[in-house]
């Protein structure tokens, strides 16, 4: 009889892990590599240049939120890690720590999102493990994922990379995925209608390469957890500079902002899951927006500021022109977003 | 819209400047989230040299009491209680730790949106005993009050509220006759007005012959508010104004009012920085104390001293500065908070650290 849970046994590496594997990833994941099962994968290696080398862990909670799920995401968040460093991804790894007691149609409702975020985005999965832990030992599911890609010779990017003149440009609308999760945590009665903006972005960062060649592209950050707001002051303090953006040139959906009042939140702190914040040389910048318009993930994309040179004193930072026309300082997330009172 | 945003604010400014005419003039914002608008839109580096901005008593956060903190994390730890609270309140160190250490230290606690949330918490646990800490304002209290009669009329055994609310007009009374204070006008709260009404105003404006402007949120609200206010100034006037007609009214909202009259009665409450004032607080009437956490589980608050060289009394009082407490960005920050002005996301030193205000 097929179990409509995850139990134990699953993780015993015996008869059950062995079906667990089969049933539920091989069927969905398999490809040359990983059907091997053996204890590594061993990769035939073509491209010439650096080796890009990531890992990230993924708990988020919910699994599922609207959008997507801790499935599509792990295979996101970790090639846009790679890509970040303008690295073209190769391959994933993938492991999964199981609840016991976690419903086996959940698993295979992740373990497809995987699949399916794994084929869109061209990565395969090469090598996996499998755990599971005791009954309130995890929360259902955790997953682990690491990434490897190869950085094409001529590529040197980096947040210290940052110069005055230089413009700042944002992929899309900012705060989709914080304020997905939040509402979905908040258990509001109603829908907000957000949807996360898990998606991965290898292919807007290689046609940015490719249309602004040389070293004009400066840098690429995705703006995750700490939001846009963080990402900018690591760059400010990179590069030491002062970074100024427009609020009214940065993208944001009525909802989000919404859902923000409401909530208490900002959506300059919200993570992002499929954005990317970049910094362009001037005279490539209307070229990289056109570069970034012209695809799906990258058609909202805006000029949201630019890089000036820095006095001593008070040194790099992030400032923010309002709507109604003051200046502020936009500083760093402190612990995690605490939703207010009233 | 932005262009019309910029022109409005233009407008306003020159308004004010004119009301003012190089006299100077210092308002208190009494809300927080006035605060943390004035900050986000950069409005005090707009306004004229001569118009000053105080951040008031406004955020339920900060002017709860550390022996009140002490209390809410000693039943956090009972075991067999689950807490729901708003999220604010987690980080605020209470005298030895805050709520975010006693979850880590196994007390379940759960953040929550709504009090109605909490109620249902209760519902799907039935052997644990769920608290509510009912910590806020006018503005949060009928809620809570309509919680407490659900769970009444439900009959369900295992839901409390541990009441910390405060009343804002008996503060705003307290703060006034202090007489180290020395305001021009108040920036009177918004939210907590949509329930009081404007008029709750009026004992303050007439007593201490007070300019009063019951603004709403956004950034020109908040420039409407202040040049009402320096306009009353300049003619010699004190009363109140309302500039959020589109969220208050004069008399407030009734059956609001009606449900908290119902579930609380006032009573004197203690207030962080501003000491014991009288018929401040709401306490849990008779009729519902099986709901009143604080006698279900006979806790007492002690009297806990403020944390040593802290000034968040003497800032929510207007009378100082962050910037010229010593702890401030230094050994207090919002990741380690030594005071509550700086753990609320709309405490003032909160609102001065994150904008860099100095």
């Amino acid at each position: 009889m097929k179990a409509s849970r995850v139990l134990i046994d699953h993780g015993s590496g015996g008869l059950a892990t062995k079906e667990l594997i089969e049933k539920i990833f091989l069927k969905r994941l398999s490809n040359r590599y990983l059907s091997r099962l053996e204890d590594s994968a061993v990769l035939d290696g073509k491209s010439s240049g650096r080796i890009a080398l990531t890992t990230d862990s993924y708990v988020v909670d919910p699994i599922f939120f609207p959008g997507g799920d801790i499935g599509s995401l792990s295979v996101h968040g970790t090639i846009n890690d790679l890509a970040m460093q303008g690295a073209r991804p190769v391959a994933l790894t993938l492991g999964l720590i199981l609840e016991e007691g976690l419903l086996m149609e959940e698993l295979e409702q992740v373990a497809t999102s995987i699949a399916s975020a794994s084929l869109d985005a061209g990565v395969p999965v090469v090598t996996a493990d499998t755990k599971v832990v005791p009954c309130g030992k995890a929360d259902k599911i955790f997953i682990n994922t690491s990434g490897i890609g190869m950085v094409p010779e001529g590529i040197s990017l980096g947040a210290d990379r940052a110069r005055p003149g230089d413009v700042v440009l944002v992929s899309g609308f900012i705060g989709d995925h914080g304020a997905a999760i939040m509402t979905s945590r908040a258990n509001l009665s109603f829908s907000s209608g957000i949807n996360s903006d898990s998606a991965p972005l290898h292919r807007l960062v290689e046609r940015l390469l490719d249309r602004c060649p040389g070293n004009e592209m400066r840098l690429f950050r995705d703006p995750t957890r700490g939001g846009l707001a963080t990402v900018l002051n690591e760059i400010a303090q990179a590069s030491r500079v002062r970074i100024a953006i427009d609020e009214g040139a940065i993208p944001v959906r009525a909802e989000v902002i919404s859902i923000c009042e409401l909530l208490g939140l900002d959506p300059l702190y919200l993570a992002n899951e499929g954005k990317l914040v970049t910094v362009a040389a001037r005279e490539c910048a209307d070229q990289a927006l056109e570069a970034m318009k012209e695809t799906e993930e990258g058609k909202h994309a805006a000029i949201i500021g630019e890089i000036m040179e820095v006095k001593k004193a008070p040194g790099p930072r992030v400032t923010i022109k309002t709507g109604i026309g003051g200046t502020r300082i936009v500083s760093m997330l402190a612990g995690e977003p605490l939703p207010r009172i009233c | 819209m932005t262009d019309f945003a910029k022109g409005m604010a233009q407008g306003l400014l020159s308004k004010i400047k004119d009301a003012s005419s190089g006299k100077p003039m210092c308002f208190m914002e009494v809300c927080g989230t006035h605060t943390m608008s004035i900050f986000r839109s950069g409005i005090r580096k707009l306004l004229p040299r001569e118009i000053r901005l105080v951040s008031g008593p406004g955020c339920p956060v900060c002017v709860t009491p550390v022996g009140e903190i002490d209390q809410m994390i000693e039943l956090s730890l009972l075991p067999g209680v689950i807490t729901a609270t708003f999220g604010d309140i987690l980080r605020v160190p209470g005298s030895t730790y805050n709520l975010s250490e006693a979850r880590a230290r196994g007390a379940e606690i759960k953040v929550v949106y709504s009090p109605a949330d909490a109620l249902e918490i209760a519902e799907n646990n039935p052997d644990k005993k769920v608290v509510f800490l009912g910590i806020g304002f006018e503005t949060t209290a009928p809620s809570v009050a309509a919680t407490i009669l659900q769970a009444h009329r439900n009959k369900l055994k295992n839901f409390m509220v541990f009441p910390s609310h405060k009343l804002m007009p008996p503060a705003l009374d307290a703060l006034l006759s202090d007489p180290e204070i020395d305001m021009d006008g108040l920036i009177c709260p918004g939210h907590v007005s949509t329930i009081i009404g404007a008029r709750a105003f009026e004992p303050v404006a007439e007593k201490f012959q007070m300019p009063c402007v019951v603004t709403g949120f956004e950034p020109l609200d908040i420039l409407q508010g202040i040049c009402m206010l320096a306009q009353q100034v300049s003619r010699g006037e004190n009363m109140v104004e309302n500039a959020y007609r589109r969220a208050v009214s004069w008399d407030g909202n009734r059956r609001a009012r009606k449900i908290i009259e119902t579930v609380f009665k006032p009573a004197d409450a203690r207030w962080r920085g501003l000491g014991t004032i009288a018929r401040s607080g709401l306490e849990i009437r008779k009729k519902f104390r099986q709901l009143d956490a604080r006698r279900h589980f006979g806790t007492r608050e002690k009297t806990v001293p403020e944390p040593k060289g802290c000034q968040c009394a003497q800032i929510i009082k207007g009378m100082a500065l962050p910037s010229s407490c010593p702890m401030f960005s230094s050994a207090c920050t919002p990741l380690t908070p030594v005071g509550p002005c700086m753990v609320s996301s709309e405490g003032t030193c909160a609102a001065y650290y994150k904008y860099g205000e100095s």
